[in-house]
């Protein structure tokens, strides 16, 4: 069987993340910020008594920030060592399966995508760039200091 | 001890249970190398705890297997039926003692030399008596104890599913309040409330264990240390009934132990030492553990070499830790506190056990780490004691939630000293070049806004805002503004992500009550971000306070708790020393108390016997320059000085008067009275000299009185028509005509200003009992 992905919109653009690493999708209302923490991390919130690190996708990726004012994002949860996050995306479209195995791609993308690049894979929905998860959580600070 | 048996005891029950299987299968195949390791190990480790315990059947048994069996692993020998059937004989009347001694009974009794000799090669083995014994072995096995053995991981998950639980009870709560309000499911929600929270009671108690697992070790480590050191000590353990969370025991294990390393290697004296500083030849140590509040205080105090301050000193400034002037500053708590800072070590030479400059710093970082503190305090040539202070649990964690810019934080109440109105009466906010300075009851301790810091706009006033007086783990203290202060709660707080973590200012995440994430700060975090500079900004406001007495003249005094319970104050200039002695030391001699301190006698006051109790007495060694004498106390509370109006007591006494030192009345003792009324006739002199001190001046009257009287003097003041034998007074004051036979001048400087006079400095305490004495043996220039 081939992998599933999520697809999603970040910065009108659609890309998928891999499904698998994926634990729900939510609608999260009200953040909390987090003063003096790295601009892409949107703030806190809260998820069935957990807490959530809101990170927006669009900062990560130094594409723009993500308009937070009228209220109700759409994100992906996803956890990694231990620590669960909520990927701020503009919109979920759907899960569909990968019908090829990651490509490199050759042409220059942005910046920011070129370092949270997976590849690319075919789909029924056309070529899709795959997200890896933790270059979003990481940010761009941070590749810049290593 | 019963604990360890109680744990042997399950041990070998385990270990039994699980050979059941083990022992068939190697009677069918006698060479199975596995098996025959398995059994080994049993009975090895039978035997090595049979040692410990003084079971000496029971280890002559299992070693006699031992043997047998160690032979087979060495391919000296090969296991055969009969070899089987002695190991298993051995195996049940193992089983059958173990059983006795859970039950309290005394042992089967029964010659075990059979079963012993059927091992030895060759040898017929008595399989009947094999048998009989193991049917007795399993009747008793109904008595098994009821518990379980679980892993942490499982207890550890647990836990946090059960915090979970509570998480989402408090954010159903919300919900509940939010809906409209149904009476049953009302109910049916409270019940479930109260099973959670019993719940996480139990769960909670199952992650304590008693500290004594962190101690059962101690006296062995100790014992080794000592020896490889030749010196010997004795290791006195208390309090080992003190629970704790299973985790802060682990966290504070390395911490103990490099301080129990260093107080063997470092403070406790070789016993050629100890003898010549007489003491016993034997060092104390001793390590207590009690809880106090939700604080587990551990204590380890010595009685060896103790910490020198000033070499501390010394080194921290060839260390280049501090510069000259400010160790200049130092107090000597600060003195020793110094022993916690990185790349310092007291050991002129490096030993195995302890000394590489690494060490301090990292037991202080370490038990910070779990939110703990860790004090020293030390005399030299007495001990020295270390206390650690940790929480009771990592977990819960009581905290205070405040408010900037409409958004909630939390602090954790371990770290708040106190809180104080930045419009308060005893507080004065002012900003010197940028940075924000409060003087808080005359304390200076340097401001930090949370805004700032945060980065956030606050539209409260400064001067409407609450200060936060926090005193992270380690000692300093900086004041933190915020807009409001709202609630105290027991937070439940997790780790956050990393990408939080690093900004430095947070200690972690939790939910309140509301279901709201709040985040929880890390109070030296804060102040390291805020840009406080700690220590300089700490000694400076010590500087401040200095200025402030000197100049209101204030008589400094050490406020304390007396034996009876009173409030009392005694002058600081009168108090020598505090020293503790056992109970023994003070004995009703020769018509009233006295107290042995070393080699000398003295008469102690501030008690009856009944008060002093029967363990230690904690006494000051007090000091008219020419007697010594005790005054024992309960506990010493604070320093303080006599800044409002002294009311006299109308006759004299112990008390000549009583004043308010911060805020509450004490009572303040009459040192002059006691060395008359104690020393005795020795302070008396049959025909007294005339002192003539001046009344107007209070540093006269409060601080040299005393002196001068206790020099045998009587004192009068310029009011009075008698003619003195001696003047008393300052320089450049005008005297009386009718000048005395002779005049003391002081000065107030310690170093001659202008010309060279025979003034005394005076503070010049010898000096002047000098000129004091000279004039009474009319030896006068």
């Amino acid at each position: 069987m081939n992998e599933l992905l999520l697809v999603v919109t970040i910065a009108g653009e659609r890309v998928a993340l891999p499904a698998a690493a994926v634990e729900s999708v939510v609608e999260l209302d009200t953040l909390i910020p987090v003063p003096r923490a790295a601009p892409h991390i949107a703030g806190l919130s809260a998820l069935r008594s957990r807490v959530l690190t809101a990170v927006d996708c669009m900062r990560s990726l130094e594409l723009g920030e993500t308009d937070c004012s009228d209220g109700i994002r759409e994100a992906a949860v996803v956890e990694q060592d231990g620590h669960h996050y909520a990927l701020i995306v503009d919109l979920v479209e759907d899960v569909v399966e990968a019908l090829s195995e990651p490509q490199p791609v050759r042409a220059a993308m942005g910046d920011g995508w070129e370092r949270v690049s997976k590849g690319m894979v075919e789909t029924e929905t056309g070529s899709l760039l795959v997200i890896d998860v933790g270059g979003l959580i990481a940010g761009a600070e941070v590749k810049a200091a290593a | 001890m019963d604990d360890l048996i109680a744990d042997f005891v399950a041990e070998c029950r385990e270990m039994l249970e699980a050979l059941g299987g083990e022992i068939v299968a190697w009677e069918a195949q006698p060479d199975d190398r596995a098996r025959l390791d398995s059994i080994f190990r049993f009975v090895h480790t039978v035997k090595g705890n049979c040692g410990f315990f003084e079971f000496p059947r029971l280890e002559a048994l299992s070693h006699a297997a031992e043997d047998a069996l160690a032979d087979c692993r060495a391919g000296r020998r090969v296991p055969d039926a009969a070899l089987v059937s002695a190991v298993l004989g051995i195996i049940d009347r193992i089983a059958e003692m173990v059983a006795a001694i859970e039950a309290g009974e005394e042992m089967p009794a029964g010659d075990d030399s059979a079963l012993i000799a059927a091992l030895a090669p060759g040898a017929e083995g008595a399989p009947s008596a094999v048998v009989a014994v193991a049917a007795e072995g399993h009747g008793k096995a109904s008595a098994a104890p009821r518990t379980i053995r679980l892993s942490v991981e499982l207890l550890d998950r647990v836990m946090s599913t059960v915090s979970d639980m509570v998480l989402a009870r408090n954010e159903l709560a919300r919900r509940l309040r939010e809906s409209t309000s149904d009476v049953p499911v009302d109910g049916a929600f409270e019940r479930l409330s109260s099973i959670i929270a019993e719940m996480r009671d139990a769960i909670t108690r199952t992650r304590m264990q008693r500290i004594e697992n962190l101690f059962v070790g101690l006296p062995r480590m100790v014992r080794d240390l000592s020896a490889e050191l030749n010196k010997q000590v004795l290791v006195d353990i208390e309090g080992g009934d003190v629970e704790l969370d299973r985790e802060m025991i682990e966290m504070i294990r390395d911490p103990l132990t490099h301080i129990i390393r260093n107080a063997v290697d470092h403070g406790i004296e070789t016993p050629a030492e100890r003898l010549k500083a007489g003491k016993r030849e034997i060092g104390l140590l001793s390590v207590s553990a009690r809880q106090s509040g939700n604080q587990i205080l551990i204590d380890i105090h010595d009685d060896g070499r103790g910490i020198d301050g000033k070499k501390l000193v010394e080194k921290a400034i060839a260390g280049g830790l501090v510069t000259k002037a400010d160790a200049a500053q130092l107090s000597q708590r600060e003195q020793l506190a110094l022993i916690f800072e990185a790349g310092l070590s007291t050991a002129n030479q490096v030993t195995s056990i302890s000394g590489r400059g690494v060490g301090m710093d990292v037991v202080r970082s370490n038990v910070e780490r779990i939110g703990g503190i860790v004090e020293v305090d030390s005399r030299p040539g007495e001990g020295t004691r270390m206390t650690l202070r940790v929480p009771l649990t990592l977990t819960i964690i009581p905290a205070l939630t405040v408010s900037i810019a409409g958004q909630h934080f939390a602090i954790p109440r371990s770290a708040i000293d106190e809180i104080v109105r930045a419009n308060g009466e005893s507080v004065t906010l002012e900003h010197v070049g940028g940075a924000g300075v409060a003087t808080i009851r005359g304390r200076r301790v340097p401001e930090v806004s949370l805004a700032k810091i945060l980065g956030l706009e606050s539209n409260v006033d400064p001067r409407d805002r609450t200060l936060v007086v926090l005193r992270p783990a380690g000692g300093d203290v900086y004041a933190l503004s915020v807009d409001g202060i709202h609630f105290h709660e027991e937070l439940v707080v997790k780790p956050a992500a990393p990408a939080v973590m690093t900004t430095g200012l947070y200690a972690g995440t939790t939910l309140a009550d509301d279901g709201s994430p709040i985040l929880l700060f890390d109070p030296a975090g804060l102040a390291a971000v805020g840009g406080v500079r700690l220590e300089a900004q700490e000694r400076s406001a010590r500087i401040a306070e200095n200025a402030v007495a000197a100049v209101s003249q204030a008589t400094p005094v050490l406020l304390f708790r007396a034996l009876d319970g009173g409030r009392r104050a005694l002058r600081l200039a009168v108090v020598e020393r505090i020293e503790e002695v056992p109970a023994s030391a003070v004995r009703q001699t020769a018509g009233q108390l006295r107290v042995q301190l070393g080699d000398a006698i003295l008469p102690l006051a501030g008690s009856t016997s009944e008060q002093l109790g029967t363990e230690k007495v904690r006494l000051f060694r007090i000091n008219d320059g020419a007697h010594e004498m005790g005054y024992a106390f309960a506990e010493v509370l604070d320093f303080a000085a006599i800044e409002n109006e002294v009311i006299h007591a109308d006759r004299p006494g112990e008390v000549h008067g009583v004043s308010l030192i911060n805020g509450e009345p004490a009572e303040l003792v009459d040192a002059h009275w006691l060395f008359s009324n104690h020393v005795g006739t020795a302070a008396h002199r049959k025909e007294q000299l005339v002192c003539l001190v001046p009344c107007w001046d209070p540093w006269m009257q409060n601080m040299l009185r005393p002196l001068v009287e206790a020099a045998g003097y009587r004192v009068i003041d310029d009011a009075e028509d008698e003619k003195a034998d001696v003047v008393i007074a300052s320089v450049g004051e005008e005297l009386p005509d009718e000048a005395a036979k002779k005049t003391i001048w002081l000065r107030a400087e310690p170093e001659v200003a202008g010309k060279k006079d025979d003034s005394i400095y005076r503070y010049d305490r010898a000096g002047l009992l000098v000129a004091l004495k000279s004039v009474g043996t009319g030896r006068t220039k």
